[in-house]
């Protein structure tokens, strides 16, 4: 059904294929998209565009053979950030301001448009870059990692190189991610103040009108559940991974606590708070281990590789998960201590 | 023209324009939407370049991966900070309308 | 001979789906009403998508391919519809609580002035 993945292209007379066109059409709507969820009149509608515009940019992730990335910014970029947004919108009164349209806007508008034609006229039409390699893969400094990787990934001990490089060879900056994500949870945590108290609004006031929602809510929490675990173990071997199957799961959290048929995850469970750092812990564990009876900081060692990778996605999946869905929903009810 | 090049301009133009859009809106919301937009853009930028190859190239999907949770979490904690404002901005204009 | 008859089918179902598409779009953008834009939008989920992937199946008839379009149309026309429900339901909740408030502010039956939906 899919086209062969990356035909080389010989130059051809006219600077537009026809291959090109679903490419084209992808642009157009993304530059729609952007333009909407930037300037539309109303907020609300800012707002979806927002999600349709992560929608669109996993179409192209997937157009550009980058399986990882559609399914990650379809949970998190599109689905997660959007629920984000609108649930924290509640929160705040309507726009207030409107952008002037003054001269400034409109010359700051054409500079921004007319900038990214010339880079395209630069890309299209001008040789130096070609000659000093910048669309040249294999003349680029970029590729020297690349092939260091391509060439390291069957002694990783996992097949799949996205989940090599993020497990084993970047192992350090995946470590730090987790870190980022404890961090946003307990700023999070910091901001909710004592003395104001916030009615609980999505989950004692869901009506029983909507309960074609929450039966809905049902079916397709097991199914994200599933979901999840399948693109974990496959993440070895296939596009998924720990990122992507967290990303399920805390939507299936999301989906069943704004319904009601989650109760509130309280922080002062002892089990959630070492559920949400267990992931970096393990991980800071198994680095410590590494360097002090093994080869170095994250240094796998070779025959416990593929175990290793594993069990670290397994545990940073829940983690992930987990954090997710309480930076996504996080009430006062669940992070105050 | 190649869909490489394509998706090169398209990243620095979806890049640009949020950041006009940054500079020029007054919504704390629909700045946060230009924020990650623009990291949508950078994101287009960097898949593109990995698409040079004929196997794409794993380092720099690895590299998107971890943006796209990290701009999730700078996301929410943002938001919080937002609604934490509103309600200063809030509270204070209230004690200053009360005397 | 079979190749031929399953490539006409196929594109011919997928062009079918194409214009339940458009149409779709058009009652969304010319239609005064939600409840009749949202009638619009969930044929798109709904007929539009099953013409489309039974187009795709046609094409393309493996198991793995067959089994994972059938899927994908069983999920989408499943939160289309809640979606649809949810949509209607609480617009429908929120312009009754605004004529009851509408009702409750002027005098009852006098209906000076026309109500704002």
């Amino acid at each position: 059904m899919r086209p062969p993945p990356g035909t080389v292209q010989a130059k051809e007379t006219s600077p537009v294929s026809l291959e090109l066109l679903p490419d084209l059409i992808l642009t157009l709507l993304l530059l729609i998209m952007a333009w909407g969820a930037l300037y539309a009149p109303q907020r609300a509608d800012a707002m979806t565009l927002f999600i349709a515009f992560g929608i669109v940019v996993a179409l192209i992730w997937a157009r550009l053979d980058a399986p990882d990335l559609a399914l990650a910014e379809a949970a998190i970029g599109a689905g997660l950030t959007g629920v984000l947004l609108m649930h924290a919108a509640r929160e705040l009164p309507g726009e207030l301001h409107q952008t002037n349209r003054t001269a400034t806007y409109w010359g700051a508008l054409a500079f921004a448009v007319v900038a990214s034609l010339m880079f395209l006229a630069h890309l299209l039409y001008d040789d130096s870059l070609m000659s000093a390699g910048l669309l040249d893969a294999e003349t680029d400094m970029t590729p020297r990692l690349r092939t260091l990787a391509d060439a390291a990934v069957p002694e990783s001990g996992v097949e799949h190189p996205v989940t090599a490089v993020l497990l084993n060879f970047r192992a350090w900056d995946t470590l730090l991610e987790l870190l980022v994500l404890l961090f946003a949870l307990s700023g999070l945590r910091q901001l909710f103040r004592d003395g104001q108290s916030s009615e609980n609004r999505a989950t004692s006031q869901w009506p029983e009108s909507l309960a074609l929602m929450s039966a809905w809510a049902r079916v397709l929490a097991p199914l994200l559940v599933v979901t999840g675990g399948y693109l974990l173990w496959r993440g070895s071997s296939e596009p998924g991974g720990a990122f992507q199957a967290g990303s399920l799961l805390a939507a299936a959290a999301v989906i069943l606590r704004l319904t009601g048929l989650l109760p509130p995850l309280r922080w002062s469970s002892v089990l959630l708070r070492l559920s949400v750092v267990a992931g970096a812990l393990f991980f800071l564990v198994v680095a410590a281990a590494t360097a002090i009876w093994g080869d170095g900081w994250l240094v796998y060692p070779v025959a416990y590789n593929g175990l290793l990778i594993i069990t670290i996605e397994a545990i940073a999946t829940l983690s992930i998960a987990i954090t997710l869905s309480l930076l996504v929903i996080g009430e006062r009810e669940d992070l105050r201590t | 023209m190649t869909a490489i090049e394509l998706y090169l301009t398209l990243g620095v133009a979806v890049f640009l324009l949020s950041l006009h859009g940054l500079m020029t809106l007054h919504d704390p919301i629909r700045r946060l939407i230009a924020v990650n937009l623009m990291g949508a853009g950078t994101f287009l930028v960097m898949v593109s370049l990995a698409k040079r190859t004929e196997v794409p190239d794993p380092v720099l999907h690895a590299l998107v991966v971890t943006g796209l949770v990290v701009a999730i979490s700078a996301t929410a904690f943002a938001l919080r900070l937002i609604i934490a404002a509103n309600k200063d901005d809030a509270t204070t204009s209230e004690d200053s309308a009360q005397r | 001979m079979i190749s031929t008859v399953l490539f006409f089918a196929g594109w011919a179902f997928m062009l079918a789906g194409c214009m339940f598409f458009v149409t779709a779009a058009l009652g969304l953008l010319r239609f005064p009403d939600l409840f009749s834009r949202l009638h619009a939008v969930t044929k798109i989920d709904t007929l539009g998508l099953g013409l489309m992937a039974l187009g795709l199946a046609l094409l393309d008839p493996s198991w793995r391919s067959c089994l994972m379009l059938m899927l994908v149309w069983v999920l989408v026309m499943a939160s289309g519809a809640v979606n649809c429900q949810l949509l209607a339901r609480f617009n429908l909740e929120q312009e009754e609580a605004q004529s009851d408030e509408a009702a409750t502010r002027h005098r009852p039956g006098k209906g000076d002035k026309p109500r704002v939906s």
